[in-house]
C-alpha cells in the first residue's frame, strides 16, 4: 500500500495524548497516551469495558472525545475545524460485526465509495476493487450479496472495502469475536499478510496468538486506562502489572477458572503458556480463552 | 364424550348457527326489490364506461399525484424529525402530530375555503383543482408517510451509517447511498398500506368544487345511483360497479407486494 501512504501528510500514524471519555457520568477512557508510528502494527487488548473500542472509535471521530488531544494522519481530529470526511478517508475501519451493505453486491460495496467519495470513474473503481478482492481472496464472489456469504468471508469481503479507498492507517475493531471459530484463520491471515506488506494497523483483539505472531507492540488495557505496553513477548509473556498477569492467566488457561472465582492468582514466576500458540494464523486456533 | 367428538359437536353446532342465519337473510330479506336495485344490468351497462373513462381515471390520478407529493413531503419531514437541529425536529413534529390528528375530509374543506380566501377566489394557480386535490390529500398522505419512513430508516442497523461514514461519506451520502435503499426495502409492506388507504381516501375530493369531467369513482356512481345523470335510472347497481372497480385496483396491489416480499425474502 506504499503508492498512497504518500497522499497523507504524517503518513499512517496516531498520536492520543490525554484523552478522556466520558458518557454520561461514566468515565470509561481516563488520561489515555497512546502513539503509532508508520507501518507499526499495535494490538490492544484487555478486559471487556476496558475501553479499547472506545479508543478505537475516538480515533476515526465515532466516538466524539471529551477531553485530549487526538492526531491522525497528520489530521488534528479533536480540532472543530478538522475535515472529518477527509480524515477519515485516510483511515479504514474495520467492524466485529463487519457492517457490509447487504442491498449491494460485493463488488458495489467495494466501489460504492470510491465513486460517490474519491470520484474515482466506475472502471477505474471495479478495478481498485477486484484488485483487493483478489488480496483477500474473494474474487470469486463479486456478484454475491452479503448475506449469503459466511462470516469470515464477510470481514476478508470488508477489509478489501476499505482498502479500496487506500487508506494509510487500518483499524480493527475486534474483527474476529463475532465469527465461528473455524472461521477466525481465514481473517486473521488476511490481517497478517496486511501488516507484513507494511500497512499501520491498530487492532483491538482477543486473538493473543494474532498478537504474538504480528504485533509490533501490544497494549494492556484495564478501567479506561493503558496498565502496560511493550513487545508481545513482554506483555503478553512476561507481564509485569498485577491486572496484566491476572488477565492473561485467564485467557490463556480458560479451563482453570471456576465458577465464581472471578481472579485466579496467577502461578508463582509468571504466566506458564499451557500449549505453545499456534504462530500460523491460517491454524484458525479460535479465540484465546473465550 | 372424548376430547375429539367434543370438538365435533362443537365445530358442527358452528356450521350449523351459520346455516341458520344465512337462511334467515333468504327468508326475511327483500330479495326482489335488492336485485332492481343493485343489479340492474341494464343502467350498470350504461354508465361502465363512464366507470372506467371518468371515474376510476381520476380516482388513479388523484391517487398517484397525492402519492409522489406525500413521498417527497413525507420524506423531507422524516428527516427533518431525525435532523440534528431542534428547529427542524420541531416543525416536523407540529407537522405530523396537525395532519396526523385531523379528518382528511376536513382538511380539504379548509383548503378549500382557505385558498380562495387567501389568494382570490379568481387565482388561477392556487385554486387549480388538481393542485388543491394534490396538496390535500398528498399532506395528509406525508404526515403518515413520515412516521413510515422514519421507522424504516432507524431499523436500519447503526452501523451501516458508521461504515459508511467510515469510508469519507458525507451524512447525505450515507442516507442517499446506503440507508435509504434499505429502508425502503423494509417499508414496502406499510407503504402499500399507505397507497390503499390514499386509494380510498381519494373519494373525499367532492369537498372541493369539481367538475362532472374531475368525478372520481365514488362520486360518479354516487351521482348515477341518486339519478343526477340523465338517462340513467336511479339504482344504487353503479355503487356496486365502483366497488369492483376499487377491489380491481386494490387486490393486485396486494398481490403484486406480497410477491415483491418473496423476492426479497428469497436473496436474503
Amino acid at each position: 500500500m506504499t503508492q498512497t501512504v504518500t497522499d497523507f501528510e504524517g503518513q499512517g500514524a496516531i498520536s492520543v495524548k490525554g484523552l478522556v471519555k466520558r458518557f454520561g457520568t461514566v468515565e470509561v477512557l481516563k488520561n489515555i497516551d497512546v502513539e503509532i508510528k508508520k507501518g507499526e502494527v499495535v494490538c490492544v487488548i484487555g478486559p471487556s469495558g476496558s475501553g479499547k473500542t472506545t479508543m478505537l472509535r475516538c480515533v476515526n471521530l465515532l466516538e466524539q472525545p471529551t477531553a485530549g488531544k487526538i492526531i491522525v494522519n497528520g489530521f488534528d481530529v479533536t480540532d472543530s475545524e478538522c475535515d472529518i470526511d477527509a480524515m477519515r478517508r485516510s483511515i479504514g475501519m474495520v467492524f466485529q460485526q463487519f457492517n457490509l451493505f447487504p442491498h449491494l453486491t460485493v463488488l458495489q460495496n467495494l466501489t460504492i465509495a470510491q465513486t460517490s467519495v474519491l470520484k474515482r470513474s466506475k472502471s477505474d473503481a471495479e478495478k481498485e476493487a477486484r484488485h483487493n478482492l483478489e488480496r483477500v481472496g474473494m474474487a470469486h464472489k463479486e456478484g454475491a450479496y452479503p448475506p449469503q456469504l459466511s462470516g469470515g468471508q464477510q470481514q476478508r469481503i470488508a477489509i478489501a472495502r476499505s482498502l479500496s479507498m487506500n487508506p494509510a492507517l487500518m483499524l480493527f475493531d475486534e474483527p474476529t469475536s463475532a465469527l465461528d471459530p473455524e472461521l477466525v484463520g481465514e481473517v486473521l491471515a488476511v490481517m497478517k499478510g496486511l501488516a507484513q506488506e507494511g500497512m499501520t494497523m491498530m487492532v483491538v483483539t482477543h486473538e493473543m496468538a494474532f498478537a504474538r505472531d504480528v504485533a509490533d507492540r501490544v497494549i494492556f488495557m484495564d478501567g479506561g486506562y493503558v496498565v502496560e505496553e511493550g513487545t508481545a513477548e513482554q506483555v503478553i509473556g512476561n507481564p509485569q502489572h498485577e491486572r496484566t498477569k491476572s488477565f492473561m492467566f485467564r485467557v490463556l488457561n480458560p479451563t482453570q477458572v471456576e465458577e465464581g472465582d472471578e481472579f485466579p492468582a496467577p502461578p508463582v514466576g509468571g504466566v506458564e503458556m499451557v500449549k505453545p500458540l499456534a504462530l500460523d494464523p491460517n491454524l484458525g486456533s479460535g479465540q484465546a480463552g473465550y | 364424550m372424548t376430547k375429539r367428538q367434543r370438538t365435533t359437536f362443537i365445530r358442527s353446532g358452528q356450521y350449523a348457527i351459520i346455516v341458520v342465519i344465512i337462511a334467515l337473510l333468504a327468508i326475511v330479506g327483500h330479495w326482489n326489490d335488492f336485485r332492481l336495485q343493485f343489479l340492474d344490468f341494464h343502467s350498470m351497462g350504461q354508465i361502465l364506461p363512464r366507470v372506467l373513462k371518468t371515474g376510476l381515471i381520476n380516482t388513479l390520478l388523484y391517487t398517484v399525484m397525492a402519492f409522489i407529493f406525500g413521498l417527497v413531503v413525507g420524506l423531507i419531514v422524516a428527516l427533518m424529525r431525525m435532523s440534528e437541529v431542534r428547529l427542524y425536529r420541531w416543525i416536523a413534529t407540529v407537522y405530523v402530530e396537525l395532519l396526523r390528528g385531523l379528518p382528511t375530509l376536513l382538511v380539504l374543506f379548509l383548503l378549500n375555503y382557505a385558498i380562495p380566501t387567501l389568494f382570490g377566489p379568481s387565482s388561477k394557480i392556487f385554486s387549480n383543482f388538481y393542485l388543491l386535490v394534490t396538496v390535500g390529500l398528498g399532506s395528509v398522505a406525508a404526515a403518515y408517510m413520515s412516521e413510515t419512513i422514519r421507522a424504516g430508516v432507524q431499523a436500519v442497523p447503526k452501523g451501516q451509517m458508521e461504515a459508511a461514514r467510515t469510508l469519507g461519506m458525507s451524512r447525505g451520502q450515507a442516507m442517499r447511498l446506503v440507508i435509504l435503499p434499505q429502508a425502503f426495502r423494509i417499508i414496502i409492506p406499510p407503504m402499500t398500506n399507505e397507497i390503499i388507504l390514499l386509494i380510498k381516501d381519494s373519494s373525499l375530493v367532492y369537498a372541493l368544487s369539481f367538475t362532472a369531467t374531475q368525478y372520481d369513482l365514488t362520486y360518479l356512481t354516487q351521482t348515477a345511483a341518486s339519478g343526477g345523470i340523465s338517462g340513467i335510472a336511479a339504482t344504487a347497481s353503479p355503487l356496486l360497479l365502483a366497488g369492483i372497480a376499487y377491489l380491481v385496483v386494490t387486490l393486485p396491489l396486494s398481490q403484486a407486494v406480497r410477491a415483491l416480499e418473496r423476492k426479497q425474502a428469497k436473496r436474503r
